[in-house]
């Protein structure tokens, strides 16, 4: 049976854009086509949300062209991408919540009569056009009265009746329930049959398969390689996804420890868990030993780490610590017992901008002290010196503020942070995500020395192939709950790809 | 006293809940109690009186006086405080005229914004008397009468005193303003002043607002001591009394003994003046009397006797009082403030 | 560098103003800068300047860690007029002396508490949080006084005030103790880092181990306080408690001083000193423009001009011409 390709509705060739010290996006082509529900994918960093933004004009391109119908455009120039028929709903609704239905539909060209907003007018073709998107509600009530799922069903009618012939929606499932999730499912479908070109952003892989045709992979700001969905199975999209081939050798050679240490547990999680934040696992840390967790963006392996170091207090299941019970209810909690914990954003959850890099250093040390017995500024040089010559952090000294260094030094000062607290777990989430080689390497070592040295570390990464390598057991977790657990010699990168990619079918056998 | 509302202006005062419940016992209880006696008027006349709140001494003792007042004339009244909001107190007036009274005082929170509500009373004929404070209005037919005070008047007291005090000897003069803009500063200085350009020996040297209160004028007496030579002023006169306690303290700090060398002249009469001038330390004050409400039913008594309208405006005596009869004064005042 | 020396010359800004400020006075009052001791007393304008600037140098205090934690304390100002009014009322009701200070200092304590309470443990945002206070405290205080002006004549109450230690005002000395008291707080333990980071970044302060509610109620507490003392010293210094006007708007001149100190509203580094200075500024301008004898209708119209001044000299784009031109004033200054 021969299939003509339906028409090219937007082409996007070679788009570029330049961050300071970053090339976000690197020449990554995006080809969608009428009537075609397009998946768009990739881990934190990939490129995805700043390909959106160059395509809806949120921000200029450095490089590339993009063409709508064969006519090249400029979104972020006059007209912009909505004249163009390229539409956005993002998963932080951007409507607004004080004012009615209908007003947020027609924001900006409210049907008039006489120079006057013809309100009765505007509330019955909002209604109407939320009739032609299944949902029968009154537009004349405030938005903030309908859940986030009818508020995103909204959003899409509004974009779709600004004559979208592209609707981007980014992580539009997130915040969705199962059978919410359906409702939308049945609309986009309806949307795609009418011709619209649809870019759905998520990190759920079922829904990749249960509702696009095309797949686009992007990975460090490049284009990876566009895939028909049917044509490609789960397993080669996650190893596109995480840059390895299942069957690639692996350039890093395993190097873990001599086997998990012999004795008790330092830590041990037994069926730990939250309700809404991450399914029972298990867990446990040896001193000495590298456990790794492994998964896809919103896998849950983030989660993980925040109920071992008490960010989130656990709901279900117990923690083990010394063969003591505890219950961590924040992560000074955490913190008395011996555990550090560097974040994934660094940016948010882990530097102190403005503060020098030796207050950033003390700061934890000093918090486990206590506030009346203060290092002194002497000890807190010292410290400071001590750790920058250690973990070779590049600065001229330790006053200077620390957003002023690279990323892989702010890392290095993290971990100085609680280095120096002697921590007996550290707990690492993507400690070399936005790194550049070198440091990238350095930051490996030093994992590696730590733990011979004794240290018992959780180490959460994207990078398969070092999960690998430094790994005495590695945690696969999958849609928010443990997918499965690989030790010893059976943890080569293609045994992790197979675990994550697996679907719900083998799920129970892995 | 009350001036800071007077204008309008930006001191925001507020009363208890409990306070006000217990204003409105009290009014319920004393109106019963009138009722009982029946006494003066046949009928027993009920006044509504919507008060602006009880910011100051002087504001509370123009209610204590409203109550007594209503008391001895046998008056059922229904008091209200707006706690300094025109809003509460277009609600109480129509709530008045809802419940039928007889006539209505108004001590008005606003000048302006009057004239519907006032025409709902009038409607209903039910006479408002303003009390304390004028309203704009194209309408003056909207109220019977107007008692307040003549504040260029009271100026002009304190002016007039001080050119008899000093005789024919040289005097610069210091003056405390209250807070700047308002129309009864302006009338306080502008009375003050037109006392004075009549001796030629009286000279006004610096003026200084203290914002009717005590920390400021003290304050801004400080600035006039070291700005001035030492000994070169020899008198001072304050829009308030609350100020001129506070100057009065900065005069004695600068080891100057007020009163003597250098004279006091201030308005209000409040107890603390009165204390300071039976102490040797104030020289003269000029009262502003809290009593208008009891003027007011007088007028009232009259109007229902005789029919014939009292004037527009009914000002209430500016008196001034020195030393000689503080002590007594202080007695007297005491505990209505 | 040792540390006094570079914190001179963090406060370089800071004190250029003040200078500027003190030239201005010297200009409108010859012999403002003199000063004589007389009965074991230092007179003079600068004392002056010092003894007036007392409330809002110890608001200012207060003030400077709470707005170091991204907060704001807009209660302070109330705080004052109760925690006078409770002094006035418990002396007047036979209360020892010290006890009723006590009493006024412990209400400060508990409104900070209040304060702390709303924004560390009910997550309530801080202007929020002390504008209920701020709003219902003069109610609190009126009752207390009930709307009069609780006139005492205890002879120590009056002397929070009214008397001289070290040749000094006792105000001046109470706020410069209180400000020593609270620098050495913030330094010699690490309350100073944490304040600092939790107003820098709360999220990473927590995940480092900081408490960060323990930190954002005792900066509101400390502020309550600093605020009962300052009411303290107004209130002793009229000789009264006066609920409606104690401490009204001072919030404003507190937050003021503190930004002319060089903290952001946006949290982050604070000076305890630097914060002080910038009272002392504002009382300088104020005291100037009180002495001019210019009409009192000026008195807003100045100050805002100056305030204005002061602040775009602060802004970045501005700096570099700012610090041309103090240095040429002080070069005058030092030819004069």
């Amino acid at each position: 049976m021969a299939v003509t390709p339906p028409p090219v509705v937007l082409a996007a060739r070679g788009l570029t854009r330049q961050y300071p010290g970053v090339r976000a996006l690197d020449g990554v082509d995006l080809t969608l086509r009428a009537g075609e529900i397009h998946a768009l994918l990739g881990e934190n960093g990939a490129g995805k949300s700043t390909l959106i933004n160059l395509l809806t004009g949120a921000q200029p391109r450095d490089g590339g062209t993009i063409t709508m119908d064969g006519v090249e455009i400029d979104p972020d120039g006059p007209g912009g991408a909505v004249k163009a028929g390229i539409a956005a709903v993002y998963q932080e609704i951007t409507l607004l919540p004080n004012l009615t239905v209908a007003q947020n539909l027609y924001l900006g060209r409210e049907p008039t009569r006489w120079g006057l907003v013809h309100r009765s007018r505007m509330n019955q073709e909002g209604a109407a056009l939320l009739r032609r998107f299944g949902l029968t509600i009154d537009a004349s009530r405030p938005l903030s009265d309908f859940s986030t799922a009818v508020q995103q069903l909204i959003a899409i009618a509004r974009a779709v009746d600004l004559s979208a012939k592209v609707l981007i929606l980014d992580e539009p499932t997130a915040s969705l329930d199962t059978a919410e999730v359906q409702t939308l499912f049945t609309l986009l479908r309806s949307l795609r049959d009418q011709g619209l070109a649809i870019v759905f952003v998520t990190h759920f892989l079922d829904q990749v398969y249960a509702l696009t045709d095309r797949i686009t992979v992007l990975r460090n700001g490049r284009l990876v390689g566009e895939r028909r969905t049917a044509d490609l199975p789960r397993l080669d999209l996650v190893a596109m996804m995480l840059g390895k081939t299942p069957t690639a050798e692996s350039h890093l050679s395993r190097r873990p420890a001599a086997g998990i240490p012999a004795g008790a547990p330092l830590v041990r999680a037994e069926g730990l868990g939250r309700r809404r934040l991450v399914g029972a696992f298990d867990a446990e840390l040896h001193a000495g030993a590298v456990l790794g967790a492994a998964g896809l963006l919103g896998s849950g392996r983030t989660e993980t780490a925040m109920l071992l170091f008490g960010v989130e207090t656990a709901d279900q299941g117990q923690l083990v610590v010394d063969g003591k019970a505890v219950t961590l209810r924040s992560p000074r909690d955490a913190i008395r017992l011996g555990f550090g914990f560097c974040p994934e954003d660094r940016k948010l959850d882990g530097i102190v901008a403005g503060l020098s890099i030796r207050e950033n250093i003390v700061l934890a040390l000093q918090a486990k002290r206590g506030w009346w017995r203060r290092l002194s500024t002497a000890q807190q040089h010292e410290l400071a010196d001590r750790y920058i010559k250690l973990l070779d952090i590049r600065t001229p000294d330790a006053e200077k503020p620390i957003q002023l260094l690279s990323g892989g030094n702010q890392q290095k000062a993290l971990l100085a942070r609680w280095l120096a607290t002697e921590p007996r777990l550290l707990i690492l989430d993507e400690p070399t995500r936005g790194i550049d080689v070198g440091a990238h390497a350095e930051i490996v070592r030093l994992l590696e020395n730590l733990r011979d040295r004794g240290m018992a570390l959780y180490v959460i990464s994207s990078e398969i192939e070092e999960v690998a390598a430094y790994s005495d057991r590695v945690l696969v977790m999958r849609d928010r709950a443990p997918a499965g657990l690989l030790e010893g010699d059976s943890i080569t990168p293609a045994a992790i790809v197979n675990a994550i990619a697996a679907d719900h079918h083998t799920r129970g056998a892995a | 006293m009350d001036m800071k509302t007077l204008l309008g202006s930006r001191k925001i005062s507020r009363q208890g809940l409990a306070r006000r419940m217990l204003g409105i016992g009290t009014a319920v209880l004393l109106g019963s109690l009138a009722a009982g006696c029946d006494s003066g008027d046949k009928k027993g006349l009920t006044v509504g009186f919507s008060q602006i709140g009880s910011e100051s001494g002087w504001r509370a003792a123009e209610t204590k006086l409203a109550r007594q007042g209503a008391e001895q004339r046998g008056i059922t009244l229904k008091f209200s405080d707006a706690q300094q909001r025109q809003e509460n107190q277009i609600k109480a007036v129509r709530s008045f005229i809802a419940q039928g009274v007889d006539a209505i005082l108004l001590a008005p929170v606003v000048s302006s914004g009057w004239d519907e509500v006032l025409g709902e009373a009038k409607a209903a004929n039910i006479p408002v008397i303003l009390l304390d404070r004028q309203i704009d209005t194209p309408n003056v037919d909207l109220y019977l009468t107007a008692v307040t005070s003549d504040t260029i008047e009271e100026g002009r007291v304190a002016g007039r005193w001080l050119a008899g005090k000093v005789q024919g000897r040289d005097c610069r003069i210091v003056e405390i303003q209250g807070t700047v803009g308002a129309s009864l500063v302006a009338n306080r200085k502008k009375g003050f002043e037109e006392a004075i350009a009549t001796a030629p020996n009286l000279h006004l040297v610096r003026t200084q607002s203290g914002e009717f209160t005590r920390a400021k004028g003290k304050e801004v007496m400080e600035g006039f001591l070291k700005a001035e030579a030492p000994g070169s002023i020899c008198a001072v006169y304050s829009h308030n009394d609350d100020m001129m306690i506070g100057a009065i303290q900065a005069i004695k700090e600068a080891g100057l003994k007020p009163g003597t060398d250098i004279l006091t002249v201030s308005i209000d009469g409040v107890p603390d003046i009165f204390k300071a001038m039976a102490d040797g330390d104030a020289n003269a004050t000029v009262e502003l009397a809290p009593d208008m409400a009891p003027r007011a039913y007088d007028i009232l008594l009259a109007y229902r006797k005789d029919h014939a309208p009292p004037p527009k405006w009914v000002q209430t005596p500016s008196k001034l009082y020195e030393p000689d009869t503080a002590a007594a004064e202080y007695a007297r005042r005491k505990d209505l403030y | 560098m040792s540390a006094v020396t570079q914190r001179l010359k963090a406060a370089r800004p800071q004190l250029a103003l003040l200078a500027v400020a003190l030239l201005v006075n010297v200009f409108v009052a010859p012999g403002f800068l003199d000063l004589r001791l007389q009965d074991g007393r230092l007179f003079g304008g600068l004392i002056d300047i010092l003894n007036r600037g007392a409330p809002v140098m110890l608001l200012a205090v207060g003030m400077a860690p709470v707005i170091a934690t991204r907060g704001i304390d807009l209660s302070v100002g109330v705080i004052m007029a109760i925690s006078g009014a409770v002094a006035a009322a418990g002396v007047n009701a036979g209360l020892a002396w010290p006890v009723a200070i006590l009493a006024a200092l412990a209400t400060g304590l508990v409104c900070g508490l209040w304060n702390g309470l709303l924004v560390a443990v009910f997550r309530l945002q801080p202007i929020v949080a002390t504008l209920i206070l701020m709003v219902a405290g003069r109610g609190i205080a009126q009752l207390i006084t009930e709307g009069r002006i609780l006139t005492f004549t205890e002879p120590h109450l009056i002397a929070v005030a009214g008397s001289t230690l070290a040749a000094l005002p006792l105000p001046v000395v109470l706020a410069l103790a209180a400000a020593g008291l609270t620098g050495l707080l913030v330094r010699a333990t690490a309350l100073g880092l944490f304040v600092e980071a939790v107003g820098t970044n709360p999220r990473s302060s927590r995940l480092a181990g900081v408490h960060t509610g323990l930190v954002l109620g005792a900066v509101y507490v400390w502020s309550g306080l600093m605020a009962a003392l300052a009411g303290l010293i107004a209130t002793a210094d009229i000789k009264g408690a006066d609920a409606n006007n104690a401490g009204l708007w001072l919030e404003l001149d507190a937050i003021l001083a503190v930004v002319i100190g060089g903290t952001s509203l946006y949290g982050g580094r604070f000076s305890i000193g630097r914060s002080v200075l910038g009272a002392l500024v504002l009382q300088a301008m104020r005291t100037a423009i009180l002495r001019a004898g210019l009409p009192p209708e000026l008195n807003l119209v100045l100050m805002a001009l100056v305030v204005a001044a002061v602040l775009t000299q602060q802004s970045p784009a501005f700096r570099p011409v700012a610090t041309r031109l103090m240095a040429r004033l002080k070069n005058k200054e030092a030819q004069a």
